[in-house]
């Protein structure tokens, strides 16, 4: 199976009933990208998959030829921050952690489609994203904080 | 006082005399006994447990878990602090299991102390605290008590290493070292001359520290008492923070494990004909209770486990949630455990009296951290490394060393950082089972990860709890509060796994939240009835007072109803003589939320108060009924930690306590059936989500006399706060937990 995962291809031969995440974590060494529930309940594998959040928890290899993967390495690099990632720096969003790759990965989701996201946009875009730490109010407030600064860009 | 003098007499050890002699939380103490765990790689020089020079800057061990609370930022800002480091030379690492990182006030936080009145610095200087012997090896995070154990001997490895620093610059330079400065991790001479760290520290090493060296006035301080940017964030926001799940190691094979779902039960038989068979399969491997296959991914793994067969013996413990709070209940018909408050006489209170009597249950929690338990071993050469995140890296190192048969020596425990801990991973199950892998396969290094729905069936759970209370209130408040608490105990529970003992005196944990608050009621009685249900139970953030904050507040909330009082108010006079702190904390929330003027149409308000882990806190939530069902608009929280080491992160604990405690209030709740946990995902035991969040405004005040920690004292309050409300909007006094069974929230 052929994957381009952010933009470097791969020849990968699992078995193709093989989860995206654990084809990415496991197989192709790319960790940032979290299991917390295996079943699409948590959100804290997403990735974009053709540019649209997917949880790779729910979605198999067999179903991916060809597909454009792009996971939070993906984003940006504590070298080369995208303004999401700065975004979520300036606002000390983290506490354990765990769930932010996911968390991130949606967002930029949300931005992509909407520039200027309302408190309600924000809430039904990150909805389907747990927090056990409870970081929301502040991924909310990175949220509006990136979509200002996009909009400045 | 007497009374609680007269316990901790009885009921404890004898005291260590390296724990009263006064240098206890001194930092030469620790450099002395034991030695120094840490050793230098090329270019880095080691002057103590807690700091390593390096060429470009200065690592500090923080040997507290970083799960989530920013603890590793806080604790190396104490040294950086001292050292007059610019925080961006800083970094931090968890550094290796070593005695040299006992918690020493951990081991003294299950002590019966009050700390409202009783300081608790103060009682571990009384030699109280040596409750259990065993426990002052341990290196552990919990009890909030991370940034109070290391406030003075951090800052002090900090002092001692800058001490040398100058000493060395004195010496290469020829001037008295009073007339050097230091900034920005580098001596400066009056002439300006700069020397950095970096190049004295070969000169500095032999050089002998004060023994207890000089710290800055709290004045002088330009790193502590700031919101700092945290040292892990970068990493958490790029998914290049590398947690236990992502270990990875050349020829690494991935493993995952089933036990029974009887908790405790034993496994009879096992058939994995159909594992074997799996190409990816490299091992099946019997861990006495559980079983383990080992494949070439974790989905392997996790596939080829559910093929196996597997014959579970029975729980040791009623097999359904109803019979397990009958037999919690019995515990009631059984003398108390301890009775640690017992003011006035509460019988003659209530003979004759009018009596409100109230029976208050919590259920069973699961921590459901975000990364599932796990763990790496490898087994090579009679030497065994563990990769683990982890809250307790001495214990880790101690168990599984006994686990696999080498001498604790020859262990090394890696702690990564942790995907939420909230207290499941002060246990070592995980990294012992991924021990006994690395000795299946030894040379080979291995993952273990755990399905989601192994995490949530095999927990160490909040124990279930009843509360049976009553109390007689007159126009001026409350005059009696007689309770009683019935649950298993958690103290006894992690006392025989970690020491094979339960431990000695009254559970002091049972009833935490209840008989340590800042209220004068004349006649006041607590006591304990610890029952022996077999369910593992353990540290579920705020612990004790998690369920008894939950009953206390809520009966009281009760009593003024009964009498016609405001809650506020009644509880500012309970708390008049008793504590100007507590009763500020409460005051200042009351502020906030313009308690004294009625909620907006169709919106109530609810407040409760917990003295926990030696923070005050006083929450007040305000909701509203909409179609959809309760929303929660709006929470005040306000704290008193003393002194607040960074505010900006207390902030952020203070809500994320608070919505630990809201999201359990609201739908927590694990339940038995045949003797397995029922709930195995977020589906049916989720954490509340983005749209369900209210508001927050936060305070953090600073009188309170001693330090104290922020990790957990925002969770108990939460429960108790949004029942109340709930019952000011809805008129249902709900006591039983969670509430969504009664009322339907918003979602």
């Amino acid at each position: 199976m052929r994957l381009s995962v952010n933009g470097t291809p791969h020849d990968v031969s699992a078995d193709p009933g093989t989860p995206l995440l654990w084809v990415l974590r496991d197989v192709i060494g790319l960790t940032g990208t979290k299991y917390g529930c295996g079943v699409g309940l948590c959100g804290a594998c997403t990735v974009h998959v053709n540019g649209q959040p997917t949880r790779s928890c729910s979605i198999t290899l067999g179903d991916l030829d060809g597909a454009q993967i792009t996971t939070i390495e993906g984003i940006g690099t504590p070298e080369h921050l995208a303004v999401i990632q700065q975004a979520w720096i300036d606002n000390q969003v983290a506490q354990c952690g765990y769930c932010q790759s996911g968390q991130i990965m949606s967002a930029v989701a949300l931005l992509a489609a909407t520039k200027t996201p309302t408190d309600s946009d924000i809430d039904a875009a990150m909805d389907g994203n747990l927090c056990r730490c409870g970081t929301y109010p502040r991924i909310r407030a990175a949220i509006h904080d990136a979509a200002k600064r996009l909009q400045g860009a | 006082m007497s009374r609680l003098g007269t316990i901790t007499r009885r009921s404890f050890l004898v005291v260590s005399a390296a724990v009263v002699g006064g240098v206890a939380f001194g930092y030469y103490k620790y450099q002395q006994d034991p030695a120094n765990p840490l050793t230098p790689a090329k270019g880095e020089t080691i002057f103590n447990p807690w700091v390593i020079v390096r060429t470009d800057g200065v690592t500090v061990i923080t040997p507290r878990a970083e799960m989530g609370q920013g603890v590793q930022t806080t604790l190396a800002a104490l040294v950086a602090e001292e050292m007059d480091l610019a925080w961006d030379q800083v970094r931090a690492e968890h550094g290796p299991a070593s005695s040299a990182y006992t918690n020493f006030v951990a081991a003294g936080a299950s002590l019966p102390f009050i700390d409202y009145r009783d300081s608790r610095m103060k009682h571990l200087a009384e030699g109280a605290m040596d409750v259990m012997g065993k426990f002052l090896g341990i290196q552990a995070t919990g009890g909030s008590t991370s940034t109070v154990d290391a406030f003075v001997r951090m800052r002090q490895a900090g002092a001692a290493a800058r001490y040398v620093l100058v000493q060395a610059a004195a010496k290469r330079l020829r001037q008295n070292p009073m007339a050097l400065k230091t900034e920005g991790g580098a001596v400066v001479a009056p002439d300006g001359t700069r020397l950095s760290y970096s190049e004295l520290a070969a000169e500095a090493v032999g050089i002998a520290p004060p023994s207890e060296p000089k710290l800055k006035d709290p004045k002088a301080w330009t790193l502590l008492g700031k919101s700092l940017p945290r040292l892990d964030m970068v990493a958490k926001a790029t998914g290049t923070a590398a947690f236990g799940i992502d270990t990875r190691l050349p020829g690494m094979l991935f493993a995952s494990v089933r036990a029974n779902p009887a908790l405790g039960g034993k496994m009879q038989h096992v058939d994995a004909t159909a594992a074997k068979a799996m190409p990816e399969v490299k091992a099946v491997v019997d861990l006495g209770d559980a079983v383990a296959v080992v494949a070439t991914n974790t989905w392997a793994a996790f596939k080829a486990l559910q093929t196996v067969q597997v014959t579970w013996g029975p729980a040791p413990y009623p097999e359904t949630t109803d019979a397990i709070f009958a037999e919690i209940a019995k515990a009631f018909d059984a003398a108390p455990h301890g009775t640690l408050r017992d003011d006035g006489n509460v019988d003659t209170a209530l003979a004759g009296a009018k009596v409100v009597t109230s029976e208050y249950r919590v259920p069973y929690l699961a921590h459901a951290t975000m990364e599932p338990m796990n763990a790496a071993a490898l087994l090579k050469d009679g030497a065994l490394t563990v990769w683990a995140p982890n809250q307790a890296p001495t214990v880790i190192r101690d168990k599984c060393a006994a686990a696999v048969g080498v001498a604790a020596d020859k262990v090394t425990v890696h702690t990564t950082f942790l995907g939420g801990g909230f207290g499941r991973r002060a246990e070592f199950d995980y990294a012992v089972q991924a021990a006994k892998l690395a000795k299946a396969l030894p040379g080979t290094p291995v993952l273990l990860t755990w399905r989601r729905e192994e995490d949530m069936t095999h927990d160490f759970f909040r124990p279930g709890a009843i509360a049976r209370m009553q109390g007689v209130v007159g126009p001026d408040g409350p005059v009696a509060l007689k309770a009683a608490v019935a649950a298993p105990s958690v103290l006894a529970s992690q006392g025989k796994r970690l020491l094979g003992m339960a431990p000695p005196g009254p559970d002091k944990i049972l009833v935490e939240g209840f008989y340590d608050q800042p209220y004068g009621i004349p006649n006041y009685r607590v006591a304990g009835h610890v029952s022996d249900v077999a369910v593992p139970v353990g540290s579920w953030r705020s612990v004790g007072n998690s369920h008894n904050a939950f009953f206390q507040e809520c009966f009281l909330d009760e009593l003024a109803h009964e009498a016609g009082l405001d809650p506020v108010a009644m509880r500012l006079k309970l708390m008049g003589k008793e504590s100007a702190v507590a009763a500020r904390v409460v005051e200042t929330a009351a502020d906030m939320a313009n308690w004294g003027t009625p909620a907006p149409t169709g919106r109530a308000r609810g407040m409760a108060f917990c003295w926990s882990f030696g923070t005050p806190t006083a929450e007040i939530i305000e909701i509203s009924q909409s179609d959809a069902g309760i929303k929660l608009e709006k929470m005040w929280i306000v704290q008193d930690v003393g002194i607040a080491l960074d505010p900006r992160n207390i902030e952020a604990q203070m809500t994320s306590g608070a919505i630990f405690g809201l999201t359990a209030a609201i739908q927590g709740e694990i339940t038995f059936a045949r003797g397995a946990v029922e709930q195995q995902n977020f589906s049916d035991y989720d954490g509340l989500r983005m749209p369900q969040i209210p508001l927050f405004e936060t305070r953090i005040l600073q009188t309170n006399p001693h330090l104290s920690g922020v990790g957990e004292p925002a969770t108990p309050p939460a429960a108790p706060a949004l029942a109340n409300a709930v019952f000011a909007l809805t008129g249902k006094r709900i006591r039983a937990l969670p509430l969504n069974k009664v009322v339907t929230f918003a979602t």
